[in-house]
Parts: structure tokens; sequence; C-alpha cells
């Protein structure tokens, strides 16, 4: 079973759509046991910072997140789902993230418009999980960027009048600022890729 | 690079896809939930959903129409038309739709465009603005209420001013363009777009392929939009896509 967090606003219709479409069933729940439970995470790309980060802290459901990670199990942060992995950002104010991927998450600057918003092509690191997939054009719409602390963390980058970060990862967390339900057949590999790893056998 | 994006629109009607000549003598041209999927296949990078419907019963089709269509897309989608309040915003956002367009409510109450910004992030807050020539002023002049009213507002002052309150793209159609198929408004469209930092659709007289190298390259479009061209098949999103990329134009 796949869970993607339910945080009561916006469009998580899309994202649960997607993975049921690559054959997997899935839920959107707050239930903490539902959530502990799940083959895979997902952070759903909807909302403002300071709200979602306000709902998962006064539903205890940040703790959740914290000890499923700790499982070993695979995680996916979309969008805003990637920025509150990051350990704070600037949007609204300083907020506290869930610090699960040291990193700030920045307004853009020096950009001619913002949000980043529309089709741009992937540009991999050198990294084994991305090895097999195709460096394809996918969706973004953001106005706030993500700055992580280590360039290991980063899985990949687009250009956008500059290097904008696209995928990280930690571990067995994953984060995409895009929006991969979105994105055509390069946002659905990439989906199906992650959801992949629910079948391995994790030894931790 | 950000590539220019091709986006066609579907004027939704009680449930139905339909497409006016300068806003009125409408024709039918199918249905939403198939064309939008069609539409997908042939490389569209967005779509928009225009609910022209005049009753409430139709706008809750709409709801509906976006609930089965988003779950089948793998592009965004945007729904405006008839949006007035933070919680139309909501139902449609919750149903699917990735961005919500608001026009005629946002130039009466400004202050939807910052709620909406604030509630689900500028980047799912598409202003939509109606422009029209002025004579007597030289300047364009924003209309509401699908283009049958003045608003005394000129358009570059309203375009700045959504900016400022969050919106976090324009979708720019010139009603002196629409129709004709004689390409877009390329003084409008450029003249916005230079203006404001946040990226700009055009809309309105795409008559043939050329029209949308002109409006991206002359009008500094960030996206074009087209509805009728591509219903009656006059040419293809594909086709639109080819020819931008054998002249120099990044698309998907």
């Amino acid at each position: 079973m796949i869970a993607i967090v339910d945080y009561r606003i916006g469009n998580v219709h899309s994202v649960h759509k997607a993975v049921q479409a690559l054959g997997y069933d899935v839920i959107i729940t707050d239930d903490h046991q539902q959530l502990l439970n799940a083959d895979a995470l997902i952070l759903p790309g909807v909302g403002a910072y300071q709200d979602v980060m306000k709902f998962l802290h006064e539903t205890g459901m940040d703790e959740v997140i914290y000890q499923y990670v700790q499982s070993n199990k695979p995680m996916l942060g979309i969008c805003l789902g990637m920025q509150l992995l990051c350990t704070e950002s600037e949007e609204y104010g300083m907020q506290q993230g869930l610090n699960i991927i040291p990193g700030r998450v920045t307004r853009m600057q020096d950009k001619p418009k913002i949000p980043h918003m529309g089709w741009n092509k992937l540009q991999f690191k050198q990294n084994e999980w991305v090895q097999s997939l195709e460096e394809g054009h996918v969706y973004f719409a953001h106005s706030y960027h993500v700055e992580v602390e280590k360039e290991e963390d980063v899985l990949a980058t687009v250009n956008y009048h500059g290097p904008i970060t696209a995928m990280v990862n930690k571990g067995n967390v994953f984060g995409m600022q895009f929006h991969p339900e979105k994105s055509g057949t390069t946002g659905k590999d990439l989906l199906r890729h992650f959801l992949a790893l629910t079948e391995k056998v994790i030894v931790s | 690079m950000l590539t220019k994006r091709i986006i066609p629109c579907l004027d939704v009607k009680d449930g139905r896809v339909v497409k006016g000549v300068n806003f009125v003598q409408l024709k039918d041209a199918g249905d939403p939930v198939e064309l939008a999927s069609f539409y997908d296949e042939q490389g569209a990078d967005e779509l928009v959903f225009l609910d022209i419907s005049a009753s409430n019963e139709g706008r809750k089709t709409m709801v509906d129409i976006v609930e089965q269509t988003a779950g089948k897309l793998s592009i965004p989608l945007t729904v405006g038309g008839g949006v007035s309040t933070v919680d139309d915003m909501h139902n449609l956002l919750r149903a699917g739709a990735d961005k919500v367009g608001v026009n005629t409510a946002a130039v009466h109450h400004p202050e939807i465009i910052e709620s909406g910004a604030k509630v689900f992030g500028s980047q799912c807050i598409v202003v939509a603005i109606d422009a029209r020539y002025n004579e007597q002023w030289k300047d364009w002049e924003v209309y509401t209420h699908g283009g049958s009213k003045a608003s005394g507002l000129k358009v570059l002052d309203w375009a700045n001013q959504v900016k400022e309150l969050g919106a976090g793209e324009i979708l720019l159609t010139s009603m002196d363009a629409d129709g004709t198929k004689d390409g877009f408004d390329i003084p409008l469209t450029s003249r916005v777009s230079n203006a404001v930092s946040i990226p700009v659709i055009a809309s309105g007289g795409a008559g043939e392929i050329s029209h949308f190298y002109d409006v991206f390259q002359e009008g500094l479009a960030d996206a074009a939009l087209a509805a009728s061209v591509f219903h009656y098949k006059q040419f293809t999103v594909e086709e639109v896509k080819q020819f931008l990329q054998q002249n120099g134009v990044e698309v998907r």
C-alpha cells in the first residue's frame, strides 16, 4: 500500500490517480498507523509552507514521518513536499521544516519570470539510481527553490537562468521539485522508478 | 531552458466544448474529457477549461468534468470561468485542477487574488485579462463579464496590480484579435510581458502555425493558447511544435 499524506488542502487527486494508474494500491490518509504501515510514503505538493508544517505538527504527523523515515522505507516529497524535507524555508517569514535533508528553501532571485512555470529538461548528477532514466522534460510551478547544504544530496537540476534543484535524495528519501504526476511520460517513468523501490527487500 | 508552452483551450458550456467567434455564435466541438486526453497525447503542454455556463447547475457539472478529466491527464489543467470566491477555487483544485483562473471577480474584488495565493500558492492563481484597444486612450482597456463590460482599468496597470497581489500567471486575451485568425496581438502581448515579472499566456487570434512563432519571438509570450484552430484540426499541436523547433524555439 502506498500512502499519500493528507493535509486537507488542494489537489492530491492527480498524484493519487497517477500512482493508481501505475498499478499500486494507494490511499490518501492522515491516519498514523496507515502512514507507518505504508510501503511508500508520498508528501504531495500543495498549500503554503507554514500552514502545512503547522498542520503536520499539530496532528503529530511530523513525528510519524520521522518514525517512518527510520524504517528505511521509501518516501517521496513532491514540489512543496520536497521543500518540507528541508531544514527551513523563508516563505512568509522563516519557517522550520522537517529537516530530513539539510538545506534551505529560498525565493528565487534574478529570474526574468517568477514563478518558474512550465517544462524544463532534467540534468542528472552522476548517480546510480537515475542512470537508467531519460533526461526528459518535466513540469515545474514554484517560486521558492531548494538550496541543499551537501552537493551529494542533489540528484538532478534544471537550467532556468542558472541551476535549479530539481531532485534530491538522501538514503531512501527522495524529493522532486516538479510534478511527476503532471510531467507526461518522463514524469510517469520517474514515479514508476520510485515506486519500484517498494519491491526491493530493504536490509537495514 | 524553460520551453515555450502550447495550450489548447476548451470553452465548456453545460458539460460540452464550444468555441465562439468573437465571443458569440457558439458551435459544438465535442466532449471535454475525450478532447482533453486527445490533446495530452498530441503533446499539449497544458490545458485550459473555460467554463462559460451561465447557471449554477452548469458550474456544478464543471466540477464533475474536472474530476473526470484531471485523473486521466498527464499534463496540468487550469480551470476558469465564473470563479468568484476562494471556496470556488478550493472546489476546483480539490477536484483535480492544478490552477484556477479568475477574471471578473478579481476586478471587482482584487483581494481574492491575495487570499487565493496565500492559501494555495501563487503558482495556482491565474488572472485572466480580456483586453481591448481603447482608441480614445490610445491604450488597452480591461473588459469583464466575458468581454461585455468595459472596466475603466488600463491593462498595464491591472497587470502590475495582479502581480503585486500574488497572481502566478496572466492569461492575456486580445478581444481585438480573438476570432480573426490574423495572428496574436503582438503589441499588447509584448507590452504586458515586458511590464510584469510573471509568465504571460497569449490568447486570441491564432490562425496559422507561424503566428505561434511570432507571439514567442516578437510578443515575448511565455505560452500561447488557442482553441478553434486545434478543435477544427486546422493544424495540430504537434505540427506547431515541429515548426517552432525547426525555427529555434525550444519546446518540449
